[in-house]
């Protein structure tokens, strides 16, 4: 069944397609979207796609999201595509791209890293050293955080 | 680049010109008061016997007053208080803080709070930058530079933060090269590696010593292996005697950050290679430059 049959369309707002499949939660949770924000969320899992063979979309009505806010998402969904929507057409679309900087969403593995200190006023924060494989440094101790160690650890979200 | 106002947390935050800067400083003996009025936080919330004191040295000679504690006991950290919350603290009483912690990163967390700036006196495993100033100051002196001589660095590469920290601080110079001299178990990760710049080889001591200009030794703790017997079984050769010594070049100096246990032989002391005792003596005079220059 074709997901638009799924999902009504939007008049405004931001669709994000070419999520690979099963990760659309992931993608929420990444861009700190809980439901609790008021405008209209739809989600779509595991629909058939000629390109991914199966896929996920995440559909935000009323909200026109930044690449800035929108590109760690890259962490999870590195096929995905933003697709911004104004009076039901498709006005652009962008690929993601993982940013060079990381804040938050994934922790340092270094257990003497400061920022895995309970009650300290620190947030962790990576440095993007490698996309292919992805490969991460911690800004505070240097530590490498690998792709198998951020997929590990979001898998569990 | 002036240092006025700047936090000082990775020895990769100095180009060579600021070092050579701060090196001559330090060598012309000057004397002054310069913190006259000013006043030095000195936050070890890690024991330490000689950066504690060489610190307070240097502040004293610069006519300047400190605060400060040594480890938790005594402060209201033992009763649950934040690092981040001590450091906003010192940062409304001092002009600049200087910081040892068991945490790595600490510094740099320390700096992204105060307005004043901070000194990372050790935090964690990796960096240590003063006690590289010192280390790459003796060379400097003792050798006449830095440049194109031959390294050997021997120990705990993996946990002990000073010899990553002299290493991470040649990579600012062009040694011709660099031996690691460790046990397998304490050989550097993959992160310190990938950042030097200069060949390296990983090495046996007594095939390379005729080699090295200059020999940095650190301390391997017990404590580091998991099987004591595996320890008991490498130390020898990781030990300096002055019979050893006899292979090395003449003018081969060995370095060490002390303390020292028995890694180097008391019978090297009175050997010309010695030069670990000026290298704990040069640590006020770069102390003093790097506050002169430091504190606003
Ligand atoms: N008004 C809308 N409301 C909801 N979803 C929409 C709307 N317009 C487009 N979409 C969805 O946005 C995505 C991109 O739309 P588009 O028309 O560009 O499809 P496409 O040509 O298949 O694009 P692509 O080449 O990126 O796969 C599709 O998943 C589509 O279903
Ligand atoms: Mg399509
Ligand atoms: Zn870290």
């Amino acid at each position: 069944m074709s997901e638009e049959l799924v999902v009504r369309r939007i008049s405004n707002g931001t669709v994000i397609d070419h999520i690979p499949a099963g990760r659309a939660l992931k993608v929420l949770r990444i861009l700190g979207i809980t439901g609790e924000e008021g405008y209209m969320v739809s989600m779509v899992m595991n629909v058939y796609s000629k390109k991914l063979g199966k896929k996920d979309i995440v559909k935000v009505e009323g909200r026109e999201l930044s690449s800035e806010e929108v590109n760690k998402i890259a962490l999870v969904a590195p096929t995905a595509t933003i697709n911004i929507v104004r009076d039901y057409e498709v006005v652009e679309k962008r690929k993601v791209e993982l940013p060079d900087r990381i804040e938050g969403i994934v922790r340092c593995v270094n257990p003497k890293c400061v920022t895995n200190a309970p009650r300290e006023a620190v947030h962790p924060s990576f440095r993007v050293i490698s996309r292919k494989p992805l490969k991460l440094v911690c800004e505070y101790c240097g530590e490498y955080l690998t792709e198998e160690e951020v997929i590990a650890q979001l898998a569990g979200t | 680049m002036s240092f006025r106002g700047k936090d000082v947390l990775s020895i990769l935050d100095f180009s060579r010109n600021d070092l050579e800067r701060l090196f001559r400083i330090a060598s012309s003996r000057f004397e002054g008061d310069e913190l006259k009025g000013k006043v030095v936080a000195l936050a070890f919330f890690e024991p330490s016997t000689r950066t504690r004191l060489s610190f307070e040295t240097a502040t004293l000679r610069l006519g300047g007053g400190y605060i400060g504690f040594d480890a938790v006991q005594g402060t209201s950290i033992a009763k649950g208080e934040t690092f981040s919350d001590t450091i906003r603290m010192l940062d409304a009483y001092a002009d600049v803080i200087v910081v040892r912690h068991s945490l790595e990163g600490a510094a740099k967390l320390a700096a992204e709070l105060a307005e004043a700036p901070v000194i990372n006196a050790g935090d964690g495993s990796k960096r240590h930058p003063t006690q590289a100033m010192i280390d790459l100051y003796t060379v400097w002196r003792e050798k006449k530079g830095i440049d194109n001589l031959v390294y050997g660095v021997l120990g705990d590469l993996r946990y002990g933060r000073a010899s990553g920290s002299f290493l991470r601080a040649l990579n600012l110079y062009s040694p011709r090269k660099a031996y690691l001299i460790a046990p397998e178990s304490l050989r550097p990760k993959e992160e310190l590696l990938d950042t030097l710049r200069m060949p390296w080889e990983f090495a046996d001591l007594e095939e390379v010593l005729p080699e090295l200009d200059v020999l940095y030794v650190t301390r391997i703790q017990k404590e580091r292996f998991p099987d004591p017997a595996e320890y008991e079984r490498v130390k020898g050769s990781y030990r300096i005697d002055a019979a050893l010594l006899k292979n090395a070049k003449e003018d081969m100096i060995i370095l060490h950050p002390l303390p020292r246990v028995d890694e180097i032989a008391l019978d090297v002391d009175s050997t010309p290679h010695a030069r670990y005792f000026k290298q704990a003596a040069y640590g006020v005079p770069i102390r003093m430059a790097l506050l002169r220059e430091v504190v606003p």
